[in-house]
């Protein structure tokens, strides 16, 4: 895991050394001046950061009443029935499930297809092999809107609108071109002499890749993997587009989207707060937890 | 070797392929011939009328208006979250004590690292209702701390003065967090020694900054520079939930422009295709000309 850190925060170790050659010399009076000043736009920045966050959830447990009242009071009580009610009169739960079903599909055939053309690309010579290759990672430069109407029929004449397959589908084709892109220049990466001799010792391309290849790729895989699933889990246009009618299929973003236009009409302001607490929560705590990993993987694809 | 390499590269080739023939290649080639025509979707005639489309484009003066704005994105938003972005990596990466050699962040940079980058992990759909609700004119954050000092409290998204700065402020508020890390792991690259002579020389941490690290990151900054301009040609899902380009089509943009000719109450798909088609020269040729502005050589560590 140790290679996908791209983040490693070096500065604790280089003070300990440094402060050892500086000894006890006392810091400059321009230091701080200057600390204060770094420290206090620091601080401002993580407040703004954080502060709207957090005010949500704080006022997910307010009564209608309170935050109409004062939207920087505290709640009186920490009204669950708030979460309830957004998790299933709102239907969050469900679209939670729904997104997860279909990122699950999308992302496990991503990975899959992604994994195995970038293998092609990388270790392979054929004819033809330079012009697919750009023309595949061609995609990455087109604004998804050029196509939004095209594959609106595209996917209607196929019979897959208004369903999962259909989103997996393409969710799955729009993030090939990154993936294909960023796992070619992994697999490049890759000492040759493993595959060599695997392959002198008797072992199939096949078993080559599933069992050699994609096992040493695996940081790669991470990367991409994340980064994947951030952006598929939080897609919104194209469901918005593919998956217009049924709303028992719908994905969370939509279910959030319908929470807020009914909120615009009912006034049901905690229940919205709920909605958005219930889908950012489960989020930022993923994040919390493999912080370095995703971090270094959202920014990985950038620093080439 | 059993088998030869051919059986794998075409089970491994052709299903990718197909998938994105189908779904990415075709559409984009699609929209193309679609713009040419004067297709309103479900009927089916569909008549080829060359350019009439983006000779209509240009007397579309709701099209002009969101075009002005995507302009003032485009040069807005990069340079703030970048100049946001650098000043808080350096402060983070750098403002530790001087008098040490080299990168050393101030106290509890990890926390700062991990906090900035809240946004970047949440839908934008999310950032876009948290932020409605903070600019709600009543009951919203602001205006609650606006009221509480005693000062005027704007309707924010409601005023076409002020709702495509609002919406401007969270598209840098969204970003800057990723550009923070982003700058920070370009500037943990650069080797130590290079601090090491520069504070031998006597330099001052103004011009180690200027001097040593932005030409170093200059790559990176390019690369940043490039995303968030691409960014800011789109904008869609923001303005589309925060103000659906309102009022009075203040915060409206192309996306937006595009999506509600296709799929608002009339279907023009011919029309919103050759939107799509500016969009798609529009992004191309932004790309292009930040890759050539930003040219310069390369340094390579050794």
């Amino acid at each position: 895991m140790t290679t996908v850190d791209t983040s490693v925060p070096v500065g604790t170790a280089a003070s300990g050394t440094a402060s050892a050659r500086t000894g006890d010399r006392p810091p400059r009076r321009e230091t701080g001046v200057l600390n204060v000043f770094s420290h206090g736009f620091l601080a401002l920045w993580a407040l703004l950061t954080t502060l709207p966050l957090l005010w949500v959830v704080v006022s997910s447990f307010k009564s209608d009443a309170e935050i109409l009242s004062d939207p920087w009071g505290l709640p009186g009580a920490l009204r669950f029935e708030n979460w309830a009610r957004a998790w299933t009169e709102a239907r969050i739960g469900q679209y939670f499930l729904n997104s997860a079903v279909v990122v699950a599909g999308s992302l496990t055939l991503t990975m899959l297809l992604g994994a195995a053309a970038a293998y092609v690309f990388a270790r392979f010579e054929f004819r033809g092999r330079q012009l697919l290759y750009y023309l595949f990672v061609g995609g990455m430069m087109f604004p998804v809107f050029l196509a939004l109407v095209p594959l609106f029929f595209v996917v209607r004449n196929i019979g897959l609108f208004n369903t999962w397959t259909g989103l997996i589908l393409v969710y799955a084709a729009y993030s090939l071109p990154f993936t294909v892109f960023f796992l070619t220049a992994f697999f490049r990466t890759l000492p040759t002499s493993i595959a060599e001799a695997a392959l002198i010792d008797g072992c199939g391309h096949f078993r080559l890749f599933f069992r050699v290849m994609l096992p040493m790729a695996r940081p790669g895989l991470i990367s991409v993997g994340i980064f994947n699933f951030l952006s598929q889990w939080n897609q919104f246009i194209l469901p918005q587009v593919l998956m217009q009618g049924d709303e028992s299929k719908w994905v969370l973003a939509q279910g959030l989207a319908a929470l807020a236009i009914s909120q615009g009409y009912q006034g049901d302001f905690s229940g919205l707060f709920a909605g958005l607490t219930l889908a950012m929560l489960p989020v930022l705590a993923v994040y919390v937890a493999f912080q370095r990993q995703i971090q270094a993987g959202l920014t990985a694809g950038q620093l080439r | 070797m059993k088998h030869g390499k051919y059986p794998l590269i075409i089970t491994f080739l052709v299903p990718p392929l197909l998938l994105y023939g189908i779904f990415v290649l075709s559409p984009y080639l699609q929209a193309f011939q679609i713009s040419t025509t004067d297709w309103l979707g479900y009927s089916a005639s569909a008549n080829f009328v060359g350019l009439d489309n983006f000779a209509t484009l240009l007397r579309d003066e709701y099209l002009w208006n969101a075009v002005k704005n995507n302009a003032i994105l485009l040069v807005l938003l990069p340079i703030l979250t970048i100049a946001l972005g650098l000043f808080f990596a350096t402060m983070l990466n750098m403002g530790g004590r001087r008098g040490t050699a080299g990168v050393v962040g101030v106290r509890g940079s990890s926390v700062y690292r991990l906090v900035y980058f809240f946004p970047q992990v949440l839908s934008v759909v999310i950032i876009a209702y948290v932020w409605k609700e903070v600019y709600n004119p009543n009951n919203g954050l602001l205006n609650g701390a606006l009221r509480a000092l005693g000062l005027p409290a704007p309707t924010w998204l409601g005023d076409p003065r002020t709702a495509f700065w609002a919406v401007l402020a969270v598209m840098v508020w969204s970003n800057v967090g990723f550009y923070v890390v982003l700058f920070g792991a370009a500037m943990q690259a650069i080797p130590r020694d290079i601090y090491e002579a520069a504070l031998l020389d006597g330099s001052s941490r103004w011009t180690t900054l200027t001097r040593i690290t932005i030409p170093l990151l200059w790559d990176t900054v390019q690369v940043a520079w490039i995303y968030l301009a691409i960014a800011a040609l789109d904008g869609f899902i923001l303005v589309q939930q925060m103000t659906d380009g309102g009022p009075n089509h203040s915060s409206d943009v192309i996306g937006l422009r595009m999506y509600n000719t296709a799929f608002g109450s009339e279907t023009k798909f011919g029309y919103a295709s050759a939107i799509g088609v500016v969009m798609f020269f529009l992004t191309l040729s932004v790309a292009v000309l930040a890759l050539r502005a930003a040219r310069r050589e390369r340094i390579e560590y050794a």
